[in-house]
Formats: C-alpha cells, sequence, structure tokens
C-alpha cells in the first residue's frame, strides 16, 4: 500500500504534528508549521491527530494510490482535484485506485497539508514521523520529496471506504457534503492581523518601538523559510544593546536581532535563541502565520495573555467536539 | 528565581539572574532533575540554557500559569536525595589541530597574539562545561575558553563548516556535529559523532556536562573508529 508521488512540486515533505522530547538535544520541534490544519485534515478522515501527512508549499503536486484511499486538506487558497473533480478545502474526498490527486498552485496563502486515510508510514525517528529538513533525517529519507517517490501507507483502522458508485448513496462521492469549519479549512487572509501577547524581553525597547509594533505594517521578505518569516518595517530599537544570553525560543516567537527587523519563528525554529523576544504571537493564530508569503503585509494587535489562553481552549473544545462530530459520519 | 510566560502555552523559569558558568550550571542541572522527577502534569518537555529553563506545555492537561508556576516551585523547592543526582558526565574529546583541520588557527593566534602552539597547548589544557546545547542538533556551547584565547566570530560566516570542526567564538568554544554555515574560528577537528539519530539520547552532550580536549595527530584522526 502506497502512494506514488507523480510530481512533487516545489518544497513537499511528510510532517506530523511535531517532534517532541528532545529541545535538550537542539532539535527543533519540525512538524506541520499549522499543526492545526493537519489535525483537522486527519479528523475528517478518521485518522489520529498525529498521523503523518503532507505538506505542500505553492502547490504543484501530482499523487496517486495503490488502493482506495480518502483525503483530505486545509490550508491556504489552493486548488485540489481528484481527477476532474474539485475537492474543496475542509471536505473528505475519496481517491479510487490510479485516480490522480492535483493540487495546484496557490491563489492566497503558501501552504497547505494534505492528509491520506491511514498515514504515511515512514520510520519514527525521534518519536516523530516529520521531515527535518535541515537535520536530514525523519520524514521520507530525511528529505524533501521528489518527482517518482514512493511513500508507504499505513493500513486503514477506522474503515475501508468503498469505491465510488453514483447508482447508491451508500458509498461516499468523491467529495463528502460535510464538511470543517471554513475558518479551519481555507486559512488565506488578505489583511493579515496577528495577534501577540507581550515578550519576555518587552521592556528592554523604546516606548517608540512598542508603539511601531503594534501600528506599521511589516512586509514579508524573500528570505523566509520554515524557521521563521522575516518581516521589513520600522527599525524596533532597544533601550540598551548589548549581548543576552541565549534562552528557550517556540514557533511564534517574535525576536529582534541587531538590525531592529523582527523575525517571527515558525516551526523549524532553533531551539534557543539569544535574540530579544518582545513579543510572541498567541497559538490560535499560528495557521495564519504559516501562510506568510515574502511580499505579505502583516499586523500585529497585542491581547492580554488570559485572552489568548481562553481562546486556546476554546479551540480545542471545539476541536474535540468537531471530531466526535466527524467519528458519527465516519460510522 | 522568577518565572515567566513565555508566549501562551510555555513557561520561562529563570533559575539564577547571572551566568557564573559553575554556579549557573549547577543551579540549572539540579533544577532540571528537580522538575523531571515532579512530574507536573501537562509538562511535554524542558529546554535549558545557561541560567534559565523553558517549560513547554500541553494546555489540555495543565492547568493555569498560576497553578504551573506554584507547581514549579514547590519543585525547586524540594531536597533530591543524593544518591539519585545526576552528575554531571565528563566527556574527553580527542582534537586533531594540525592545519588542514585548522583554517582558522592562524587568525586566532594574529588576534590572541599567541603562537599557534600556545593556542592549542591552552585550548586543550582547559576544563569545560557545555553550557547549553542548540543552533543545530547535537551542537555544545561550551564554557571555559581561557579569556585570552577569546575571538570574535569571523566578519562573514562560512557557508559550509565541516562536521567535527572545534571552534572559537568570541569568549565560547564550542563543535560543529555536522556539516552546517558557520562563523566561529575553526581550530580543529575531532572524529566523534556528537549527533546521531539511531544512538539513544541521540546527542553526545547534555548541558552541565564537564568537557576535555586532548589533542591528536592526523594518524590517530584517520584510524578513529567512530
Amino acid at each position: 500500500m502506497t502512494a506514488f508521488v507523480r510530481s512533487a512540486g516545489f518544497l513537499t515533505s511528510v510532517q506530523d504534528l511535531a517532534r517532541t522530547g528532545y529541545r535538550q538535544a537542539g532539535v527543533s520541534l519540525g512538524g506541520a508549521l499549522d499543526t492545526h490544519a493537519l489535525k483537522v485534515a486527519n479528523a475528517l478522515i478518521g485518522n489520529e491527530d498525529n498521523a503523518a501527512g503532507i505538506e505542500v508549499t505553492l502547490g504543484k503536486l501530482r499523487l496517486s494510490f495503490e488502493d482506495n484511499r480518502l483525503i483530505a486538506w486545509c490550508g491556504g487558497e489552493f486548488s485540489i482535484r481528484i481527477g476532474d473533480q474539485n475537492l474543496p478545502a475542509g471536505h473528505a474526498g475519496l481517491v479510487a485506485k490510479n485516480d490522480e490527486v492535483t493540487i495546484t498552485a496557490p491563489n492566497a496563502g503558501g501552504r497547505a497539508w494534505l492528509a491520506i486515510s491511514g498515514g504515511i508510514d515512514v520510520p519514527i525517528v525521534l518519536g516523530s514521523r516529520s521531515t527535518d529538513l535541515r537535520g536530514n533525517f525523519g520524514g521520507h529519507e530525511g528529505r524533501a520529496l521528489r518527482d517518482g517517490d514512493v511513500l508507504p501507507l499505513s493500513k486503514e483502522r477506522r474503515f475501508i471506504p468503498r469505491p465510488r458508485d453514483p447508482k447508491t448513496n451508500g458509498g461516499l462521492e468523491s467529495a463528502a457534503p460535510w464538511g470543517a469549519p471554513a475558518t479551519w479549512a481555507c486559512i488565506a487572509h488578505e489583511k493579515v492581523v496577528l495577534r501577540i501577547v507581550r515578550g519576555t524581553d518587552w521592556e528592554r525597547f523604546t516606548a517608540g518601538a512598542e508603539q511601531s509594533l503594534v501600528a506599521s505594517a511589516f512586509t514579508v521578505t524573500s528570505d523566509s523559510d520554515r524557521m521563521g518569516a522575516r518581516l521589513d518595517g520600522p527599525e524596533l530599537k532597544r533601550v540598551e544593546s548589548g549581548d543576552l544570553l541565549s534562552e528557550a525560543v517556540a514557533p511564534g516567537t517574535l525576536q529582534v536581532p541587531p538590525n531592529g527587523q523582527p523575525i517571527l519563528l515558525l516551526g523549524d525554529c532553533q531551539t534557543i535563541g539569544g535574540y530579544p523576544k518582545i513579543a510572541h504571537v498567541i497559538t490560535v493564530d499560528l495557521p495564519i502565520a504559516a501562510q506568510l508569503w515574502p511580499g505579505d503585509t502583516v499586523r500585529f494587535h497585542e491581547v492580554p495573555l488570559v485572552e489568548a489562553q481562553a481562546l486556546l481552549r476554546e479551540r480545542e473544545k471545539d476541536f474535540a467536539l468537531f471530531r466526535a462530530g466527524v467519528a458519527l459520519h465516519l460510522r | 528565581m522568577r518565572i515567566e510566560p513565555l508566549g501562551d502555552s510555555a513557561l520561562l523559569v529563570r533559575v539564577v539572574e547571572e551566568f557564573e558558568a559553575e554556579k549557573s550550571l549547577d543551579a540549572v542541572l539540579r533544577a532540571i532533575q528537580q522538575l523531571e522527577r515532579a512530574e507536573i502534569p501537562g509538562i511535554i518537555e524542558l529546554a535549558p540554557a545557561y541560567t534559565t529553563i523553558g517549560v513547554f506545555l500541553d494546555p489540555a492537561r495543565s492547568g493555569t500559569f498560576a497553578d504551573t508556576s506554584a507547581s514549579i516551585e514547590r519543585a525547586l523547592e524540594r531536597e533530591l536525595e543524593l544518591a539519585t543526582v545526576r552528575a554531571a558526565a565528563t566527556i574527553e574529546v580527542p582534537v586533531c589541530y594540525e592545519s588542514e583541520f585548522a583554517p582558522d588557527l592562524d587568525e586566532v593566534a594574529r588576534h590572541t597574539k599567541l603562537s599557534p602552539e600556545e593556542i592549542i597547548r591552552r585550548h586543550s589544557a582547559a576544563n569545560y562545561r557545555v553550557s547549553c546545547v542548540g543552533f543545530t542538533p547535537g551542537f555544545p556551547y561550551l564554557s571555559g575558553l581561557p579569556p585570552e584565547l577569546a575571538t570574535p566570530r569571523r566578519a562573514s560566516p562560512r557557508k559550509e563548516v565541516p562536521a567535527g570542526a572545534v571552534a572559537i567564538g568570541g569568549t565560547q568554544t564550542g563543535i560543529y556535529p555536522r556539516k552546517s554555515p558557520g562563523g566561529w574560528n575553526i581550530i580543529g577537528r575531532t572524529p566523534l559523532r556528537l549527533f546521531d539519530v539511531d544512538r539513544q539520547p541521540p546527542a553526545l552532550f547534555r548541558a552541565g556536562d564537564r568537557v576535555r580536549f586532548r589533542k591528536i595527530s592526523c594518524q590517530d584522526f584517520d584510524g578513529f573508529a567512530t
């Protein structure tokens, strides 16, 4: 049981929810840059939350499977087809043996997460199936996918979908009529506002810098990648210069190197960093951050910590309900 | 000791305020063990560095920041049973300092006004400790570099530093676990494998470990079974 990568696209990799437990050894979390999107896509087709899926960057991916599989995807404004039928974001679709799945370039946003029923069965390395692209381990041979790759798929645990049969309503049509909430499924925003909480080094910045951070627009620069989105905007000045000791950082940390241009850290970021942390993007807004692309503009809006935590708890509750609801459909 | 929020799902424990190599590392090492033993609900993992420990939480299983901070404070007050305290390991690192492996030794000599032989002698005579592990998987930041060997990082980083390169960056010394870009001054190379995903634990060094360098010849280097 395999998936055949007919065309691998720009930067496609196998990712699960992250590699935890090895920060002490300097190993990045990695995983899907938008873990919520992968969880939703997995839930839609009856996978475990942490099943490994495919992170697609800028599309141009073509895939087919050796047997019948369900798929679902969430992410930017991509267009994904099964054969010649459109599969909307946040919906389960049945891919019959030898059907081709095509993902085209996005209209907005840059990344999407595709889940395949059963999940991708690459070996677990340091507790995760995620590809560490800089460390060259995990995922499929520790690297981005290439044309012609063959990916092992796990046997489905929950059910085997029946092939499409237009005469009956018993089997799933190519796209299921029910789906995930639109805000979870398609994440590209035209005017990006990321909510932040103050960072541990907030006080090290001038009042002007603190004001600029929440009042100005920042542009994502071209040297951004899975480690972080580099931003260009007004210089965020510190009260005093001088080196700081490195300490823990995490996806969402907004750090400011000496040139005053902030870097928004993403999933592949280093485990520790020595630049001052002016703020942190709140966890529920990381899916929006994962869609940032060079040339996009982004603004920041400060919220109290308790609000950030309440939003996260609420989303986790909503997700649990959603997964229970999907289970009823998939029975 | 202070505990601060690090975003909405992590805390940063400032174990001590100022970095003093031996004292800070002992304190952080001890705090790590106290926290590991306390089994505080919802802690996913700990990330120590110099004077701090990042405590990463699963919001679904952890209490409020106030609850977790209180549990952390209690855990750090608890005495460790002596028998269970993990002693810092001492790791000897063989290093070949010969010129083919030491492209920046002359630059360090120029900056420090010491001869290459004297730099090698002092570098391999000092006692070091791992302040933290990061930058790339398994990279040890070592404190204990004799102050007279301190040399600023290169103005422009090298695109490629070979695996095992032993280097000086400012007041610290370190070892590149794998081929990567890097801006430190390379003065030697070790045949040891610093990071291996097939090994448990995968990284050779942990924060707090003691390290010594032992000078070896090119012949020893080639004959070293990795």
